[in-house]
Protein backbone atom coordinates (compact mmCIF):
# COMPACT_ATOMS: atom_id res chain seq x y z
CA UNK A 1 0.00 0.00 0.00
CA UNK A 2 1.82 3.27 -1.31
CA UNK A 3 0.66 5.78 0.89
CA UNK A 4 0.14 9.62 -0.83
CA UNK A 5 0.47 13.17 0.58
CA UNK A 6 -0.63 16.13 -1.35
CA UNK A 7 0.95 19.17 0.55
CA UNK A 8 -0.87 22.73 0.16
CA UNK A 9 -3.60 24.84 1.14
CA UNK A 10 -6.24 23.84 -1.53
CA UNK A 11 -5.35 26.12 -4.57
CA UNK A 12 -6.22 24.89 -7.48
CA UNK A 13 -2.83 23.02 -8.37
CA UNK A 14 -2.97 21.02 -5.52
CA UNK A 15 -6.09 19.66 -6.63
CA UNK A 16 -4.60 19.31 -9.99
CA UNK A 17 -1.56 17.18 -8.11
CA UNK A 18 -3.95 15.42 -6.26
CA UNK A 19 -6.12 14.49 -9.25
CA UNK A 20 -3.03 13.38 -11.53
CA UNK A 21 -1.48 11.27 -8.85
CA UNK A 22 -4.88 9.43 -8.47
CA UNK A 23 -4.97 8.45 -12.11
CA UNK A 24 -1.20 7.93 -12.37
CA UNK A 25 -2.23 5.85 -9.21
CA UNK A 26 -5.01 4.16 -10.99
CA UNK A 27 -3.58 3.57 -14.58
CA UNK A 28 -0.13 1.92 -12.58
CA UNK A 29 -2.76 -0.40 -10.68
CA UNK A 30 -1.49 0.74 -7.52
CA UNK A 31 -3.22 0.51 -4.00
CA UNK A 32 -3.05 3.36 -2.20
CA UNK A 33 -3.75 5.84 0.66
CA UNK A 34 -4.34 9.30 -0.33
CA UNK A 35 -4.27 12.05 2.50
CA UNK A 36 -4.38 16.27 2.00
CA UNK A 37 -2.06 18.19 4.39
CA UNK A 38 -3.24 21.86 4.76
CA UNK A 39 -2.30 23.39 8.06
CA UNK A 40 0.98 24.98 6.93
CA UNK A 41 2.78 23.74 10.37
CA UNK A 42 2.41 20.26 9.22
CA UNK A 43 3.41 21.66 5.71
CA UNK A 44 6.53 22.98 7.09
CA UNK A 45 7.53 20.39 8.84
CA UNK A 46 8.57 18.21 5.75
CA UNK A 47 11.10 21.00 5.13
CA UNK A 48 8.62 22.32 2.41
CA UNK A 49 8.57 26.01 1.24
CA UNK A 50 6.60 25.88 -2.07
CA UNK A 51 3.56 24.15 -2.66
CA UNK A 52 2.04 21.93 -3.93
CA UNK A 53 4.21 19.45 -3.04
CA UNK A 54 4.10 15.28 -3.51
CA UNK A 55 4.92 13.50 -1.02
CA UNK A 56 5.06 9.34 -1.06
CA UNK A 57 5.62 7.01 1.45
CA UNK A 58 7.07 10.05 3.29
CA UNK A 59 9.55 11.31 0.81
CA UNK A 60 9.25 14.61 -0.55
CA UNK A 61 9.46 13.85 -4.65
CA UNK A 62 8.38 17.23 -5.70
CA UNK A 63 7.33 20.72 -4.48
CA UNK A 64 6.41 24.26 -6.11
CA UNK A 65 5.07 22.22 -9.75
CA UNK A 66 2.78 19.99 -10.80
CA UNK A 67 4.38 17.28 -12.74
CA UNK A 68 2.98 15.48 -15.98
CA UNK A 69 1.06 12.47 -15.78
CA UNK A 70 4.31 10.34 -17.11
CA UNK A 71 6.38 12.03 -14.34
CA UNK A 72 4.85 11.22 -11.44
CA UNK A 73 4.15 7.53 -12.97
CA UNK A 74 8.02 7.39 -12.23
CA UNK A 75 7.77 9.14 -9.33
CA UNK A 76 5.11 7.05 -7.20
CA UNK A 77 6.38 4.04 -9.10
CA UNK B 1 5.13 29.64 2.04
CA UNK B 2 4.18 30.26 -1.41
CA UNK B 3 1.61 28.47 -3.08
CA UNK B 4 1.00 28.71 -6.99
CA UNK B 5 1.56 31.85 -7.63
CA UNK B 6 5.08 31.40 -9.32
CA UNK B 7 8.27 33.31 -8.61
CA UNK B 8 9.68 31.78 -5.78
CA UNK B 9 12.62 33.10 -4.68
CA UNK B 10 14.31 30.66 -1.79
CA UNK B 11 17.39 32.55 0.35
CA UNK B 12 20.46 30.38 1.67
CA UNK B 13 23.05 31.41 4.28
CA UNK B 14 26.52 29.54 5.03
CA UNK B 15 25.56 30.45 8.80
CA UNK B 16 29.39 28.86 9.63
CA UNK B 17 30.96 29.85 12.82
CA UNK B 18 33.39 32.52 11.71
CA UNK B 19 32.04 35.97 11.82
CA UNK B 20 31.44 36.45 8.46
CA UNK B 21 29.08 33.09 8.83
CA UNK B 22 27.09 35.35 11.18
CA UNK B 23 27.33 38.27 9.25
CA UNK B 24 25.79 36.22 6.00
CA UNK B 25 22.92 34.62 8.40
CA UNK B 26 21.71 38.29 9.86
CA UNK B 27 21.68 39.74 6.11
CA UNK B 28 19.82 37.05 4.64
CA UNK B 29 17.59 37.40 7.93
CA UNK B 30 17.28 40.92 7.12
CA UNK B 31 16.87 40.14 3.37
CA UNK B 32 14.11 37.85 4.48
CA UNK B 33 11.97 40.24 6.68
CA UNK B 34 12.22 42.70 3.70
CA UNK B 35 10.47 39.96 1.56
CA UNK B 36 13.45 39.61 -0.99
CA UNK B 37 13.40 35.84 -0.41
CA UNK B 38 12.36 33.33 2.14
CA UNK B 39 15.04 32.34 4.17
CA UNK B 40 15.36 28.51 4.14
CA UNK B 41 17.59 26.20 6.30
CA UNK B 42 21.07 25.41 4.38
CA UNK B 43 21.52 22.35 7.26
CA UNK B 44 18.33 20.88 5.82
CA UNK B 45 19.73 20.64 2.61
CA UNK B 46 23.01 19.27 3.87
CA UNK B 47 21.14 16.81 5.75
CA UNK B 48 19.67 15.35 2.09
CA UNK B 49 16.21 15.99 3.30
CA UNK B 50 13.55 15.28 0.80
CA UNK B 51 11.43 18.43 1.59
CA UNK B 52 14.23 20.78 1.68
CA UNK B 53 15.79 19.39 -1.78
CA UNK B 54 12.27 19.22 -3.68
CA UNK B 55 11.80 22.78 -2.41
CA UNK B 56 15.17 23.65 -3.62
CA UNK B 57 14.62 22.32 -7.35
CA UNK B 58 11.10 23.40 -7.55
CA UNK B 59 11.88 27.61 -6.46
CA UNK B 60 12.64 30.14 -9.72
CA UNK B 61 15.56 31.63 -8.09
CA UNK B 62 18.09 30.27 -5.07
CA UNK B 63 20.21 33.00 -3.86
CA UNK B 64 23.04 31.97 -1.32
CA UNK B 65 24.85 34.13 1.23
CA UNK B 66 28.22 32.67 1.84
CA UNK B 67 30.41 34.49 4.25
CA UNK B 68 33.73 32.92 2.86
CA UNK B 69 35.51 31.69 -0.80
CA UNK B 70 34.92 28.47 0.89
CA UNK B 71 31.49 28.66 -0.63
CA UNK B 72 29.70 26.52 1.44
CA UNK B 73 25.99 27.42 0.77
CA UNK B 74 26.92 27.76 -3.09
CA UNK B 75 28.88 24.10 -2.96
CA UNK B 76 25.76 22.73 -1.02
CA UNK B 77 23.36 23.28 -3.52
CA UNK B 78 25.20 22.99 -6.36
CA UNK B 79 25.92 18.93 -4.73
CA UNK B 80 22.21 18.79 -5.26
CA UNK B 81 22.11 19.65 -8.76
CA UNK B 82 21.04 22.65 -8.32
CA UNK B 83 22.90 26.54 -9.71
CA UNK B 84 22.28 29.15 -7.32
CA UNK B 85 23.03 33.17 -7.30
CA UNK B 86 25.97 33.45 -5.53
CA UNK B 87 26.21 36.67 -3.12
CA UNK B 88 30.22 35.98 -1.13
CA UNK B 89 30.61 38.09 1.44
CA UNK B 90 34.35 38.15 0.03
CA UNK B 91 33.40 39.99 -2.36
CA UNK B 92 32.03 42.34 0.03
CA UNK B 93 35.30 43.37 1.71
CA UNK B 94 34.64 40.92 4.19
CA UNK B 95 37.76 38.96 5.25
CA UNK B 96 37.41 35.90 7.63
CA UNK B 97 38.71 36.49 11.19
CA UNK B 98 38.80 40.13 10.63
CA UNK B 99 35.51 41.70 9.97
CA UNK B 100 33.42 43.26 12.77
CA UNK B 101 30.09 41.65 13.59
CA UNK B 102 28.27 45.10 14.50
CA UNK B 103 24.52 46.20 13.06
CA UNK B 104 25.41 49.36 11.30
CA UNK B 105 27.76 47.46 8.85
CA UNK B 106 25.52 44.26 8.22
CA UNK B 107 22.66 46.80 7.40
CA UNK B 108 25.35 48.08 5.08
CA UNK B 109 26.13 44.95 3.35
CA UNK B 110 22.63 43.90 3.06
CA UNK B 111 22.08 47.07 1.27
CA UNK B 112 24.37 46.23 -0.78
CA UNK B 113 23.65 42.93 -1.46
CA UNK B 114 19.91 44.06 -2.00
CA UNK B 115 20.77 46.05 -4.76
CA UNK B 116 22.79 43.65 -6.68
CA UNK B 117 20.01 40.98 -5.79
CA UNK B 118 17.66 43.47 -7.72
CA UNK B 119 19.94 44.52 -10.46
CA UNK B 120 20.38 40.89 -11.46
CA UNK B 121 16.38 40.36 -11.37
CA UNK B 122 16.36 43.09 -13.54
CA UNK B 123 19.42 41.61 -16.07
CA UNK B 124 17.47 38.38 -16.32
CA UNK B 125 14.09 40.47 -16.85
CA UNK B 126 15.79 42.03 -20.17
CA UNK B 127 17.52 38.83 -21.16
CA UNK B 128 13.69 37.05 -20.86
CA UNK B 129 12.15 39.75 -23.14
CA UNK B 130 14.93 39.39 -25.76
CA UNK B 131 14.80 35.25 -26.43
CA UNK B 132 10.88 36.11 -26.18
CA UNK B 133 11.10 38.55 -29.10
CA UNK B 134 14.12 36.57 -31.12
CA UNK B 135 15.20 40.34 -31.60
CA UNK B 136 17.68 42.58 -30.21
CA UNK B 137 15.27 45.39 -28.77
CA UNK B 138 15.56 47.20 -30.66
CA UNK B 139 12.22 46.98 -32.51
CA UNK B 140 13.23 46.55 -36.08
CA UNK B 141 14.00 42.88 -35.54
Amino acid sequence: MKKFEILGTGCPKCNMLQNLTEQAAKELGLQYEMKKVTDIKQIMNYGVMITPALVVDGQVKVAGKVPTLDEIKKLIQ
Amino acid sequence: MDCCGGGTVLLYSCSGAADVGCIADKVARILSKEKVGRMTCLAGVGARLSGFIASAQGADRNIVIDGCPVACAQKGLEAIGVTPEVYNLANYGCKKGETPVNEEFIEEIALRIKEDINCQSVSARIIEEDEGSGGCSCGNC
